[in-house]
């Protein structure tokens, strides 16, 4: 099988997942090499997500890639551990839809790739301030764009 | 040649979600596209972990609004293959039997806007005709039009009411002849064929790279369905076809909508036939809800089945075992044995009480369905608490609009709004 | 009741009457409540025999400003902006919870309730709400143009 020789040759730690997708950890330094020699097997790149794990280990953030093969009828899971202020490198130079998914993981949690060509918010204004999807952002603190006629909640 | 910088603003006449295009225009001609998006971000993924796992099902339906009961599905299974447990079969039919129902509404929505911003108008009311058809039978099993959150975790809501049969039989009737009606009115058309052959064409390669899924990879003429490949429900067990498309182009993407349409009534076709037997009650006397209260006022204890009040209808305890799976550490008893015993409102109560509910085991899970506009899957990743400490959606249509910019390089400005109605975006599904 | 003499009177209700009956309307459609939207429009509840069938796709012809869906704070000035572009007379019907409290999205991107970006007239509750519901708002709305007053002096 084509994702146990890969992960063989660059000594990854499985995981243990209750859909039986099979997932590995990556570290940021291997992780534009796993991707190339997957991109040669898995043609779409379904999602790049990242969880925040604040309080609760060591390195705050993890970026989770989703890749599908058709032809093999498989999935894989990626997950790579990174502390706050870390990079990670882009993938866009290999799928194309990466431009979008890292805009949105830069929009909500604040996390850099390296050598992305356009890298701006996406789903929320530029005034806005912080990344909202991060645990220690309050759920109901809004920033509106122009003055109110009347207090917001009361 | 000076060039002009046109904005198709986020409040346009098309019929669909609220997006941002800024074009740089020669002329007529798009040179570059700037796509702007995220009007509608209402905050849902923050949300959902604020709130318990059945709470978020009324969020779910509000994603992707023309195909509701496929949202809440993707999010049931997820749910479901978290906590390890099982669905009884009837209603695995009936999941499958209202998902498709979803997925017509959810081309008929797309189509009738094709045909009206187009010019022709009379598309868009014969399609919406055909959807009231539909509605009604969601209005008459679910309680709610649009937003019914019907499909929950460990089953259904309700059954089918009684007069189903003549409900569906009169609605499929409409829908195909509302398809029938608008195939002879714009397939063969010479205005519509030059206005949408061979506009926006996206090859094979380039679907893959940009990670298309669903019917606008399949008019490419790919071969990609996530019932066929990996099989759920029970698609594997009912026989239908998956329209491919040729050259990847606005009239394919319409033509592969409009005969996904009358495959999914096959397979409405043949799921009814497993499940006509109908909703097997059980012959018991039917005691009125006061006369049971003022009885066990009296001390006495009336025997026989309660008559529950009608926005109940279809959840009674002798039809619970069949929508519902009978896990009682993670499923709601029954209506009757909350009414009447103790047990079952401690029961009931323990499962809705915040701290305490429904707390699935640690661990992530990602579980997809073939959506409306493609590969619709939640991942959800839990702590052991009652709330999910994560919960992201894959949304089909995100993948599809980061395309946009690029298919309408090099086409005229009339030809952008077409090329938008035909990808189908959604602006609750592309936004959250 | 009426300030005036007989003749400004009579004139002011045949002037709401005339308005009434051709409401041209903006739809501001953003999320699911545009699919009610879609329906009351259509053939089966048709919106077109109260006479307010004509949709005017540009905010400088249009009287009654539907705002239909949840608004959120990055769309907020656009809808200020397509509000003060339209020309006096002109009305705002609130379609559908999100726009009256916010309705279910209590966060950092709703705008909670339209009515503190703009001023609103008619109210319609729903989640989305039901064309008859729909229907029942327009009809308040246009007994809400009928009774309004003109300004008949010539000083300021």
């Amino acid at each position: 099988m084509v994702i146990e020789e890969i992960a063989e040759k660059y000594n990854l730690k499985k995981i243990e997942a209750a859909d039986e997708i099979p997932s590995f950890y990556c570290t940021r330094d291997s992780i534009t090499d796993i991707l190339s020699e997957f991109h040669k097997h898995f043609e779409i790149l379904l999602d790049i997500t990242a969880v925040d794990y604040l309080g609760k280990r060591d390195k705050r953030f993890e970026v989770v890639y989703l890749l599908l093969s058709i032809k093999n009828r498989t999935r894989l899971r990626l997950k790579v551990p990174l502390d706050e202020g870390e990079k990670i490198p882009s993938a866009s130079s290999l799928w194309k839809n990466a431009n979008w998914l890292e805009r949105e993981v830069y929009d909500m949690f604040g996390i850099e790739f390296e050598g992305h060509p356009d890298l701006r918010r996406i789903l929320l204004y530029p005034e806005f301030e912080g990344h909202p999807l991060r645990k220690d952002y309050p759920l109901k603190k809004s920033q509106p764009r122009i003055k109110l006629l009347r207090p917001e909640r009361e | 040649m000076e060039r002009m910088l046109l904005n198709i603003g986020p409040s346009h006449p098309a019929m669909h979600g609220t997006i941002q295009i800024k074009v740089e225009l020669d002329g007529e001609r798009v040179i570059r596209a700037d796509v702007e998006i995220g009007y509608l971000h209402r905050g849902f993924e923050k949300t959902a972990e604020n709130r318990t796992y059945m709470q978020v099902i009324p969020y779910t339906d509000r994603l992707n609004y023309v195909s509701p009961i496929l949202n809440n599905l993707a999010y049931a299974m997820a749910v479901e293959k978290l906590l390890g447990i099982d669905v009884p079969p009837r209603a695995k039919w009936l999941r499958m039997i209202f998902g498709e129902i979803s997925r017509i509404t959810d081309h008929l929505t797309c189509i009738a806007p094709i045909g009206m911003e187009l010019g022709a108008f009379t598309v868009f009311l014969y399609m919406i005709k055909a959807r009231e058809f539909l509605w009604d039978i969601l209005d008459a099993t679910t309680g709610a039009r649009l937003t019914t959150s019907y499909v929950r975790i460990g089953g259904v809501k309700a059954d089918v009411p009684d007069n189903f049969e003549e409900l569906l039989k009169e609605a499929l009737r409409e829908v195909r002849k509302a398809v029938k009606d608008v195939h002879g009115l714009l397939s063969n058309n010479p205005i519509f064929l030059k206005r949408t052959r061979d506009i926006a064409v996206v090859s094979q390669a380039e679907a893959l790279s940009y990670g298309f899924t669903g019917p606008v990879l399949r008019s490419t003429g790919f071969y990609y369905d996530v019932r066929k490949t990996f099989p759920y429900l029970y698609y594997d067990e009912v026989e239908f076809d998956v329209p491919l498309g040729e050259r990847g182009d606005n009239y394919d993407r319409y033509m592969v909508r409009m005969k996904e349409i009358e495959q999914s009534i096959r397979i409405i076709e043949q799921a009814f036939k497993k499940i006509e037997k109908g909703p097997v009650r059980t012959e018991d006397e039917v005691v009125e809800a006061y006369e049971a209260i003022e009885a066990s006022h009296r001390g006495k204890y009336l025997d026989g089945k309660l008559k529950l009040s009608p926005n109940l209808e279809g959840m009674e305890k002798d039809l619970y075992d069949q929508i519902m799976a009978k896990v009682p550490r993670y499923i709601l008893p029954p209506k009757e044995d909350l009414y009447r015993t103790m047990e079952g409102m401690i029961k009931h109560f323990k499962l809705i009480m915040s701290g305490h509910g429904l707390r699935p085991p640690t661990g992530e899970v990602y579980v997809p369905v073939e959506g409306g506009n493609g590969e619709l899957g939640f991942y959800i990743v839990s702590d052991g608490g009652d709330r999910p400490y994560r919960l992201h959606l894959r949304a089909p249509v995100f993948s599809i609009m980061s395309a946009l910019g690029k298919m309408i390089e090099g086409h005229y400005v009339a030809d952008v709004i077409p090329t938008f109605a035909s990808i189908n975006m959604i602006g609750g599904e592309l936004d959250r | 009741m009426k300030e005036g003499n007989f003749i400004t009177t009579t004139l002011e209700s045949f002037i709401g009457w005339a308005r009434k009956y051709s409401v041209f309307q903006y739809p501001f459609v953003t999320a699911c409540c545009g699919m009610e939207y879609m329906s009351a429009a259509a053939s089966r509840f048709d919106i077109d025999r109260f006479g307010a069938g004509l949709t005017r796709f540009t905010p400088r012809q249009a009287d009654v400003l539907f705002v239909v869906g949840t608004i959120s704070h990055k769309l907020a000035p656009v809808l200020r902006k397509v509000y003060d572009q339209m020309t006096e007379p002109k009305w705002v019907v609130a379609f559908g919870t999100c726009t009256i409290t916010g309705g279910l999205y209590d966060n950092y991107a709703a705008v909670q309730g339209i009515d503190s970006i703009i001023p609103v007239d008619i109210y319609i509750p729903g989640c989305p709400p039901r064309p008859e519901t729909v229907l029942d708002g327009l009809m308040k709305l246009q007994e809400k143009i009928q009774k309004e007053k003109q300004k008949w002096s010539l000083r300021k």
